[in-house]
């Protein structure tokens, strides 16, 4: 007998398939169903859009696509790409960029272009899950439009629209 | 909670002569199996003997959990009857009391216990009953058989530790990446999940910061089933990812609003009132999707095909204490 083979499903910007809250007697809305492919097919490149909160922590979808502006954050964050090919670019900021506050929460933008030691690159693919330091500038390029999620706080640049994105019937 | 019993603090009998088991007493409760399953009995609150039995692969899958992640966030239902909550300090076991039809009878019982007090007697109990054939942590496909008379024990395979990273999988003292030559092999049903790593082109000083790993494949060399890893951490933001094959042993009933992401493949998931277990949505999760728990709902997943899900928990220590004054929010947003 010989052994079977499996297809492991992912999802792409191209290609998805939404499932869904099947209800029975309750609130659609409690679920904040989403899908993450979805979130960046309609979002502005780069845009940090929340489909994951609790209190204040979130984790965001961002439509990779392009050359992104150089954000920095005081604490470390985490991207996971789910779609395409996305280089990551990291730049040790001086103290005259990094965040002041060092309990700030969420990524904010790099008040003009770092100024530091390049720390290097890196060029992530789906399922590779990227640190982004505390402290550090980083830049996303991607040539093709790409899904990446981050594993952060939910700070300024934090966009919510939980209503155009969740399943709401 | 990976630790061995100590039975000495364990009111356990002599083995059966029969069946070979040991049968054990915590507080009110009285636990026996016997080839096919576990019997609990306990006395109703106006003292009626009352008893239940549960499928003992069932049961030995849903007690691993509730040994391995120190009695978990919130309450694991074994199944409509039998469950425990956690207080973090002591744990409430509990027949019936989270069943609406039970409950109105009044023949439930609820006890509290010291987490080392259950958490011996239930560790115990699992090394007594695991033969040495059946692994509770694996898929179905993937074990041997969990019936039968008392046939050694697997102790290795219960006592697994956790995969914890304390900042990101593959740093310098941190939690090592899965491989064949650590014992983790990529599991049947990921075989075509890419092994390739990250190109990374630090600078000299910056290796440990300039760092990424490929997440799909350290999942993909998971040998266990609905058991999270730590995998990256942002304060007290964990990514817990785990992979997922066959039905969740437990219905969790969290504390906390709960976050999953389904990363490949699918999971459908019951999901009911945690105190009484009417049943309140289906919620269907395919790759890509990303659903909250509420906090007041109990949810068991069903994986027709081995997935990778992204657990995503606050495992603030204030959370615990806004818990018990209900200031911590039910439902994950409102819009």
């Amino acid at each position: 007998m010989t052994a079977p083979r499996y297809e492991t499903k992912f999802g792409s910007l191209e290609r998805f398939e939404k499932g869904g809250v099947q209800n029975i007697d309750d609130n659609v809305k409690n679920y904040a169903f989403s899908n993450c492919f979805e979130v960046a097919s309609k979002a502005k490149p780069y845009e940090k859009v929340v489909f994951g909160q609790n209190q204040i922590y979130v984790l965001e979808v961002l439509r990779a696509e392009g050359t992104s502006p150089w954000f920095t954050c005081a604490h470390d964050e985490f991207a996971l790409c789910m779609d395409g090919d996305v280089e990551i670019h990291l730049v040790k900021l001086g103290a005259e960029q990094t965040v002041p506050d060092t309990e700030h929460n969420g990524a904010v933008l790099v008040k003009g272009e770092p100024k530091g030691q390049k720390m290097g690159w890196l060029k992530v693919r789906r399922g590779h899950q990227a640190l982004l330091p505390k402290n550090a500038a980083y830049q996303f390029r991607s040539a093709k439009p790409g899904v990446v999620v981050l594993q952060t706080c939910k700070g300024d640049l934090s966009v919510e629209r939980w209503a155009e994105i969740c399943q709401t019937a | 909670m990976n630790t061995t019993a100590d039975i000495s603090n364990v009111l356990a009998s002599q083995p059966d002569a029969t069946m070979g088991y040991r049968s054990f007493t915590l507080g009110s409760f009285a636990f026996r199996r016997d080839e096919y399953f576990a019997h609990i009995n306990w006395k109703t609150r106006d003292g009626r003997p009352l008893s239940h039995t549960l499928d003992v692969g069932n049961f030995l899958r849903a007690l691993m959990r509730d040994v391995a992640w120190g009695f978990f966030y919130g309450g694991v239902n074994f199944d409509h009857v039998f469950g425990t909550t956690n207080h973090y300090k002591t744990v409430d076991m509990y027949a019936g009391s989270f069943n609406g039809t039970m409950k109105a009878a009044g023949v439930d019982l609820l006890e509290n216990f010291p987490t080392e007090q259950i958490a011996a007697t239930f560790s115990a109990m699992l090394d007594d009953w695991t033969n040495e054939t059946f692994d509770p942590f694996a898929a179905p496909q993937e074990t041997g058989s969990p019936y039968g008379r008392k046939n050694g024990n697997n102790t290795a395979k219960i006592t697994r530790a956790r995969e914890l990273a304390k900042r990101c999988v593959g740093l310098k003292d941190d939690l090592s990446l899965r491989s064949d030559a650590r014992g983790a092999p990529v599991n049947r049903a990921f075989a075509d999940v890419p092994q390739d790593e990250p190109e990374l082109h630090p600078e000299p000083g910056f290796e440990n910061e300039v760092h990424a790993f490929n997440l799909f494949a350290f999942l993909s060399r998971s040998q266990v089933t609905w058991n999270p890893s730590f995998t990256s951490v942002v304060k007290y933001s964990f990514m817990c990812p785990t992979t997922e094959e066959h039905i969740l042993p437990i219905i969790h009933a969290n504390d906390r609003v709960e976050w999953f992401f389904q990363m490949c493949d699918e999971i459908h998931w019951d999901c009911a009132d945690k105190t009484t277990g009417k049943p309140l949505a289906r919620v269907i999760m395919k790759a890509g999707d990303m659903a909250a728990m509420p906090a007041y709902c109990r949810h068991q997943g069903y994986s027709p095909k081995r997935s990778m899900l992204l657990v995503w928990e606050n495992g603030s220590p204030n959370l615990v204490y806004e818990i018990q004054k209900g200031d911590a929010p039910e439902v994950p947003v409102s819009f």
